[in-house]
């Protein structure tokens, strides 16, 4: 790896990593007593695919709730694109770019495909109710051009034949990779993935890690994700953050992690005397 | 070909999403409506506008209204006896009150009242759901239609508390008042519905439709790939009011011509509305009129033929007709949760690839 300065670098692979896109400072998130994260900072940069891992329970999907807007910590601060973020509802989390998956799959059952990723245009789609109601000027013309994004999303993610599906027929592997479409549909600068292989065989494995990586270097978006593959996590990521107990134990590359000796005793125990 | 998909291809994005993709379904689409505008005025009478067309039309509207608000955005109501009672007596009030205004536009302003009235009542949606919020909004029946029983200013301080519709025209035509002619009536209430069933559509398959959906599957992940939730649920009461306001205003001025809250917008009517609704299917325009359907025309039809056809006295009929009708509700929900529209949905798949099973 190259010499990591504070502006980006090169990685081995010649992507580009740019200066910090969101930075969370001493991050301190409670639920009455219990202490989910504890000051936590880390920061995601421009084009890298970060990665957050530990133990169960150890913070990690509130971590991207926080990140998502859903839960406000108690402290600290979400600082993105330069700018230090006020309390402000999810969803206009994701008008500022930044979308996400859910661990357990959250498309909405009623919808075909189409429809929901569709529904990821929403934030890009401002026709108002008149329009909409007589289907008229920039009704159909926005619902045609977000249509054909869609579409392209639809050939990246190879789903064209199940367009028209219910997605309550579909198996589990293809209701993941729905789901991405539907964030990705948003056109995300930040994208959030909340274990993303869970449950998925190693083919289905293969083809979410072939489409994290295309999806970062085809669209530049930044990636950030939970996973408890360790071999996936290492593999795909150019940072890792480990958590445990809602405490940050470790923060660097794959090699650092992997031979740091916080993160070894709390995968592997330790025995205290 | 018959019912077939093959072949019809499509090549641009409008055509592929167009309401019927399937050639033939746009077809019979098309007879309908040409029979309903061109055929039936012509040939209907005063019993078939006042028992069955009329009163089918009026609740369609209604049930679409609240499809729209219950299938399509997941919010249940209960108050859609009260709302309609708005849309009645506001078009009262401005067919009184500005006797010049062309009903047309009466009608619609009156819908416009019942959004404003409905939105404010949807604000409880925003904190409670499921049966909390039914709760909340047959708090909205109970005071609306005691509200208009009380202050006499509603019903213009009539002696017996009704509103009564005064004669009102388009085109020279009379649509409301005692001397309509049956056509007249079932071409009015036509009209609307064609109008707004078609709005009902193009508001559903947008992108407004598709944020009422998302919240309905799943309120969570909605509000986080960018629904304003508020925006979503007020939206979706204001438009199901208008719509509701609508055949509430039809009903009491070209149906009834005359009513008194409680009696004509009680509680019931708030029933028979979400049963058409359940009966018919949630979220599906096509459902809000085969339950609309089923509902009017069924009691008609057992009436009929018990009274017609085997002779049986009329008050033991009256008794048979609603344990018949509720005996069917309750096979209809076992056999297909899902309603009418769910049928049709299966029969059509079918029949897209009949003769073969699969």
């Amino acid at each position: 790896m190259n010499m990591m300065s504070d502006d980006g670098w090169v990685t081995e692979d010649g992507r580009t990593i740019g200066g910090v896109m969101l930075d969370l400072k001493n991050i301190t998130l409670r639920f009455g007593g219990v202490v989910a994260i504890k000051d936590i900072s880390f920061n995601i940069r421009q084009g890298e695919i970060r990665a957050i891992i530990g133990p169960n329970g150890a913070g990690k999907s509130s971590m991207l709730n926080v990140i998502s807007g859903f839960y406000r910590p108690q402290e600290g601060e979400v600082w993105f694109e330069g700018q230090k973020r006020r309390e402000i509802q999810p969803y206009e989390v994701a008008r500022k770019g930044i979308a996400r998956t859910f661990q357990n799959i959250a498309l909405f059952e009623g919808m075909s495909v189409l429809g929901n990723i569709m529904t990821g245009r929403l934030t890009h789609m401002k026709a108002g109710l008149a329009a909409q109601a007589l289907w008229w000027g920039k009704a159909q013309k926005e619902e045609t051009k977000n249509r054909e994004f869609v579409e392209h999303i639809i050939d990246f993610l190879e789903i064209q034949s199940i367009r028209k599906t219910p997605v309550g027929r579909l198996p589990y592997g293809l209701k993941k990779r729905v789901e991405l479409a539907r964030a990705l549909a948003a056109e995300p600068k930040l994208l959030l993935l909340d274990e993303p292989m869970a449950g998925m065989n190693v083919e289905e494995k293969e083809d979410m890690c072939r489409f994290i990586l295309d999806v970062n270097d085809e669209f530049g978006t930044t990636i950030a994700l939970i996973e408890h593959d360790m071999g996936v996590v290492m593999d795909l990521s150019d940072r890792v953050v480990v958590m445990d107990y809602g405490k940050k134990i470790g923060d660097g590359t794959p090699d650092e992690i992997r031979n740091n000796q916080e993160v070894i005793d709390a995968y592997l125990g330790v025995a205290h005397d | 070909m018959f019912y077939r998909e093959a072949g019809d291809i499509k090549t641009s994005y409008v055509a592929d999403s167009q309401t019927f993709p399937i050639a033939f379904d746009r077809i019979g689409y098309l007879c309908v409506i040409a029979v309903a505008f061109g055929v039936l005025p012509f040939i209907i009478g005063p019993y078939w506008a006042n028992a069955v067309f009329v009163p089918f039309l009026i609740y369609a509207i209604a049930a679409i209204g609240l499809n729209i608000l219950t299938g399509y955005c997941g919010q249940v109501s209960l108050g859609t006896g009260g709302f309609m009672a708005v849309g009645a007596y506001a078009c009262y009030k401005l067919m009184t009150g500005f006797p010049d205004l062309n009903i047309i536009f009466v009608i619609l302003l009156a819908g416009g009242i019942t959004a404003a009235v409905g939105t404010a009542f949807g604000l409880p949606s925003l904190r409670i759901k499921g049966f909390y919020l039914a709760v909340a909004t047959l708090a909205a029946q109970f005071f609306l239609v005691w509200l208009f029983n009380k202050v006499p200013w509603f019903y213009n301080n009539s002696a017996s508390g009704q509103i009564s519709a005064p004669e009102r025209s388009v085109f020279g035509v009379a649509v409301t008042g005692p001397n309509v002619e049956a056509w007249a009536k079932y071409l009015i209430c036509l009209g609307f519905l064609f109008v707004l069933a078609w709005m009902a559509r193009n508001l559903t398959r947008g992108s407004l439709g598709r944020s009422w959906m998302a919240i309905r599957d799943m309120d969570i992940a909605a509000e986080i790939i960018g629904v304003n939730p508020l925006r979503a649920k007020l939206t979706a009461f204001a438009v199901s009011s208008f719509f509701i306001g609508i055949a509430g205003a039809l009903f009491f001025s070209v149906y009834l011509g005359a009513a008194e809250a409680g009696e004509a917008f009680g509680i019931n009517k708030s029933f028979l509305v979400l049963f058409m609704i359940i009966i018919g299917g949630l979220g599906s325009i096509f459902g809000s009129l085969a339950g609309a359907a089923f509902l009017v025309l069924l009691p008609v039809l057992l009436k009929n033929t018990f009274v017609g056809l085997l002779g049986w006295p009329t008050d033991l009929t009256a008794h048979l007709e609603l344990m018949v009708v509720g005996g069917l509700i309750l096979t209809f929900l076992i056999a297909e949760p899902h309603g009418l529209a769910q049928l049709w949905r299966v029969a059509k798949e079918k029949l897209r690839l009949w003769p073969f099973p699969h």
